[in-house]
């Protein structure tokens, strides 16, 4: 493998380690790698040359004098654009945040930063992180690296795409209905969202707040880990993150799966379900069950309505976290004679169609006289799906499943039918309503050249197991395509 | 199940200024998305609490310490309009 | 015609003097530049989370506990939803329907009547910043432009709600004092009302004497002192009780006190605020309080002013007295205390401290007055070596020197002549002066004395013991 941009994180730390390469060669090499691909994939929104050359420096100077901070010093990673950076531009991508320069580090980018991660830039979402294509973006869509004419999912697309493209070595999405698995899935790189509260959402621009979760994109579950445990652990700063000590799942990495139960989500196939990802999902069953692990099909019938309990909730969550965005303290102003207008324009001008409609969304499920019949009992039946998690989780260790019913679709194939698109966060979205640990891992192609992610989902806090099963199937996986658009471009190198 | 929307109120109390062609288009996707939803209506969930918070921690305080306030300067410096150490913003129509 | 009966309750802010704001670590001060104490939380920027504050929250524990409520064993944060420019994050943070206290209840005092005033609940919630409008004289609907200072933003605010309870603007107005003597006691507070650290707003309807339902309800705000709180609620009852009697509705509304017309008026409505779309904080965790912290904090609560008011009650002092006295400034209840122990009459001395000694310490500050000083004050009265307003005098003087009464008396030269044979003789000497007045008084003329009594205090320069000189001007008159 020739170039630098497309090691994994512990490769490139090899090389750092060695002095077979410098944090400026890394960085030097991504950066190469986005001139070459950005234009066609859009994965960033804010490329921070100045900042990262700088902490490249930094990185390459404490080398010298063996004050290296550990395995993500001198990184060259991406950060989804809804990350709080002091003083670089975080703009959620939406219209309403253009230009905005936080005063503030979230506590990801502070421990990354600590860490002496060189932050390369921003990366494109959908709006506020809403979607599951990152089409949503007031700033345009970003294209899959493996096909530029389908999505890379989302809402963590610029992500994904960043990471499969070469133009980051791994990067950090949020996750609150799938958003880092789905798009994982989408661009054939492991995604993984943690359990609720391991990782600080401090500083992460709330969308559903009771489940966000901050999470890695990487080329390898190992580099996922690496991430992870980078930026994991109690937060003062956020009352929800959780006080007791993160799962230590580096040494499960390498014991493979006999006698680990697994279960096969019976409610996550079927209808709408593309052959191929079944197949994948079947075949890589197959295997886990021939090194060992004892597999069984199981049932979660909430997992049918998770959907709807789901796109009741987040909105509501999101119709107050959104209300904050006003044309008062910061971001977009439009003028208005009063200050009331003056809000209501800038809202209407600011959000796009999708913040527009969850916004609605959630202002109607809250609003007096449907509470209990929407909100109030998509709650109750999140907790009905919390119970038959934790009795299936006595009956299996880990749960897999299809990361997403399909592989990438085309641009433009579900923008207009947002119900079609809520869906294909299908697989994903019960780890949230749960707060579980769930991780996406690329198993093939389909007969497109298209990635089809595989998931696995373990109980709260159950991480060790979940990395234990992950690194089985990425070592019975051996994945190791790479999208055309890197030949061709690695023929220009 | 049909669901009954009144948008322009709910436009009202998100505080979006919506033209009516945007209301209508509006309305008529949450109908449908809502109907989606509303299956959970059919969820038999009797003798069930909400949750509001996945993993059931309690508490999570801090210490009433003070620690140091944002450069005023840099706060308004991102705002709209300012005046003397004030964000400003166009009178108000309702007390 | 109908009789009509007030129906009042009260709902108070109190903004806790806890270091730190409710959720974030900004200082929480007051008068000082504008936006200084800010952070991400309390300005509501992308991506803060807030952190409750122990201490405000033990806080409202001691409040609850004070006011006699239960303390839920969970309670939860709420979101409280509505667009307002100086409500950073266009919800405010509150509790619905899961308060940390309900149920409890406050004796009030007023006229010597005790009174119980039921307490449906206290919540924890946070304040918000500050509008100022530019323009047309600072009133709202002319102003040009508004100005927003958001270092109020997130003080931790506990609200204390009243049941229906009051019957009257009087009761409204003691009920008010009496809270906040109890939240001064609990010191949690500065509670001061100029400045909007305790904050009242008054809930009033009126009906029928002798109706069972409530009438039409108005939320009246913007009373900065007790008399406005007083005035405002008098002033909305007899306007509510016109309208009724004129055969028009009472519409449901919140009305502004406006204290140079002194009347209340009609405030616009914020749109929508009748639907605030509370739904649980998912950013804060629900508020679990160990029995044994309620329990300790309940044995550490200090005496409060009902149980005190009750106390000097017991000892004598009338329950007027005995209301003021229990509210008033801990030092003058140090010596009442030590001067009722010194032996002084309990009532007497009550009178002397909320009274003389109130003023006195009011004009000149000063800690120089021990109980045991006021004790021997009182006692010279009482013996009848010193007149009231000597003493008044005296006491002024003590204050200023820290001198014993008798000290200061001499000083003065203050103290009554009581030597009997002095007053015989000047006695003596006048009724030999007067034979008219005499032999009118011998006639039966007994207001006569009065003139005489005067004429011997004037013959001994007024240190005469006025009761001595009236029974040796009587006994001298009958021989
Ligand atoms: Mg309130
Ligand atoms: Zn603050």
């Amino acid at each position: 493998m020739a170039d630098l941009a497309d090691l994994t994180v512990a490769t490139a730390g090899e090389r750092l380690a060695t002095g077979e390469a410098s944090a400026a060669d890394l960085l030097d090499a991504v950066i190469r790698r986005a001139s070459l691909t950005e234009a066609e994939l859009h994965c960033y929104v804010t490329i921070d040359h100045d900042g990262a050359r700088r902490a490249a420096e930094e990185s390459d100077h404490r080398r010298s004098r063996s004050e290296s901070r550990g395995p993500l010093d001198g990184i060259p990673l991406a950060l989804k654009d809804n990350f709080c950076t002091r003083g670089l531009e975080t703009t959620c991508s939406s219209q309403i945040l253009s230009g905005y320069r936080p005063p503030y580090d979230s506590t990801v980018v502070a421990r990354l930063r600590d860490g002496g991660a060189v932050i390369v830039g921003k990366t494109n979402l959908d709006e506020f992180a809403m979607g599951s294509s990152t089409e949503n973006s007031a700033f345009g869509p970003t294209r899959n690296p493996w096909n530029p004419e389908r999505v890379p999912g989302g809402s963590s697309g610029g992500s994904a795409a960043a990471v499969a493209a070469g133009s980051a070595l791994a990067a950090f999405g949020s996750d609150t209905g799938g958003s880092i698995r789905q798009p994982a899935a989408l661009c054939g790189v492991v995604g993984f969202k943690p359990t609720y509260g391991l990782v600080s959402r401090f500083g992460l621009v709330a969308f559903s707040s009771s489940f966000d979760q901050i999470g890695p994109l990487a080329r390898s579950v190992a580099d996922a880990l690496t991430l992870f445990e980078a930026v994991a652990g109690h937060d003062p700063l956020d009352a929800t993150s959780y006080p007791g000590t993160v799962p230590e799942a580096r040494p499960s990495l390498e014991t493979g799966v006999k006698d680990v139960r697994i279960g096969l989500v019976r409610e996550l196939s079927g209808e709408g379900y593309e052959p191929a990802v079944t197949a994948a999902t079947n075949d890589m069953v197959a295997q886990l069950e021939a090194s060992g692990a004892i597999v069984s099909e199981v049932s979660l019938p909430s997992f049918a309505i998770a959907l709807s309990a789901y796109y009741l909730i987040a909105p509501a969550e999101v119709s107050a976290n959104l209300a904050r965005f006003d044309g008062v303290r910061y971001g977009l102003r439009v003028t208005g004679e009063t200050v009331e207008e003056m809000m209501a324009r800038t809202r209407a001008e600011g959000f796009g169609p999708e913040a527009t409609r969850r916004i609605l969304l959630g202002t109607y499920a809250l609003s007096a006289g449907y509470y209990d019949a929407f909100y109030g009992q998509a709650q109750r039946v999140r907790t009905k799906l919390i119970n038959e998690l934790a009795n299936v989780f006595e009956q299996v260790d880990v749960l897999v499943s299809p990361a997403s019913p399909t592989t990438a679709f085309e641009l433009g194939a579900k923008t207009q039918d947002p119900l079609a698109m809520y869906l294909t966060d299908v697989c994903t979205i019960p780890a949230n309503l749960a707060g579980t640990p769930a991780i996406s891992i690329p198993v093939g192609l389909d007969a497109d050249g298209l990635p089809i992610g595989f998931q696995v989902m373990g109980p709260a806090l159950g991480e060790a197991r979940l990395f234990q099963v992950a690194a089985e199937v990425e070592r019975l996986a051996t994945f190791d395509h790479r999208p055309e658009i890197l030949a061709a471009a690695g023929d220009r190198l | 199940m049909p669901v009954e929307i009144d948008i322009a109120h709910v436009a009202r109390l998100a505080r979006l200024a919506l033209s009516e062609e945007e209301l209508s288009t509006y309305r008529s996707q949450l109908g449908v998305i809502l109907e989606h939803a509303a299956k959970v209506q059919s969820v038999p969930t009797e003798g069930l609490e909400p949750t509001a918070h996945p993993l059931g921690l309690l508490n999570g305080f801090r210490e009433d310490l003070v620690r140091p306030s944002l450069d005023r300067d840099e706060v308004l410096a991102a705002a709209p309009d300012s005046a003397d150490g004030y964000f400003v913003v166009p009178p108000a129509l309702e007390g | 015609m109908t009789d009509w009966e007030p129906v009042v309750g009260i709902e108070v802010h109190v903004e806790l003097k806890t270091a730190s704001k409710m959720f974030c670590g900004c200082a929480v001060s007051f008068g000082e530049d504008p936006n200084t104490n800010i952070c991400p939380v309390c300005l509501g920027l992308p991506g803060a989370l807030p952190v409750a504050n122990a201490a405000a929250l033990e806080s409202i524990v001691r409040i609850g506990l004070a006011l006699h409520c239960q303390i839920a064993p969970q309670s939860v944060f709420h979101r409280k939803n509505y667009f307002y420019a100086d409500l950073p994050k266009n919800f405010q943070v509150s509790q619905f329907d899961s308060p940390v206290a309900i149920n409890g209840w406050l004796d009030i005092n007023l006229d010597g009547t005790s009174n119980r005033v039921g307490i449906e609940r206290a919540h924890m919630e946070e304040d918000t910043g500050k509008s100022l409008h530019q323009g047309g004289g600072g009133r709202i609907h002319s102003a040009t432009s508004t100005r927003l200072d958001f270092n109020r933003s997130g003080v931790p605010l506990v609200e204390i709600v009243s049941r229906p309870d009051l019957r009257s603007a009087a009761e409204a107005r003691a009920y008010a004092q009496d809270l906040r003597a109890l939240i001064a006691e609990l010191d949690v507070s500065d509670a001061r009302m100029e400045e909007g650290s305790i904050r009242f707003d008054a809930n009033v309807s009126v009906r029928p004497v002798g109706a069972g339902e409530l009438g039409t309800k108005v939320e009246i705000k913007n009373m900065n002192s007790f008399r406005s709180l007083e005035r405002a609620v008098a002033s909305e009852i007899e306007r509510q009780i016109a309208l009724l009697e004129g055969g028009s509705r009472v519409i449901q509304e919140t009305r502004h006190w406006d204290e140079e017309a002194g009347s209340t008026r009609s405030m616009r409505t914020k749109e929508g605020s009748s639907d605030y779309r509370y739904f649980t904080e998912p950013d804060l965790l629900p508020l679990v309080f160990a029995a044994d912290t309620v329990d300790r904090l309940h044995s550490d609560l200090p005496e409060l002013p009902a149980d005190r008011r009750s106390r000097f009650e017991g000892m004598g002092v009338a329950a007027g007295t005995a209301r003021v006295l229990a509210m008033t400034d801990p030092e003058l209840r140090r010596i009442f205390t030590e001067a009722v122990a010194a032996g002084s009459d309990p009532m007497t001395t009550a009178i002397w401290v909320t009274g003389e000694l109130t003023a006195v310490l009011r004009k000149t500050p000063s800690s120089k007055v021990a109980g045991v000083g006021l004790a021997g004050l009182l006692a010279m009265v009482k013996e009848g070596k010193l007149s009231s307003s000597a003493a008044k005098e005296v006491l002024t003087e003590m204050v200023a020197s820290g001198d014993e009464a008798s000290v200061v008396a001499e000083r003065l030269d203050l103290l009554l002549v009581s030597d009997t044979n002095a007053i015989e003789a000047a006695v003596t000497e006048v009724l030999a002066a007067q034979p008219h007045a005499v032999a009118r008084y011998r006639s039966g003329e007994e207001k006569v004395i009065g003139f005489l009594v005067g004429l011997v205090m004037r013959s001994t320069g007024g240190k005469a013991d006025p009761k001595l000189v009236n029974e040796t001007l009587r006994r001298q008159l009958v021989g």
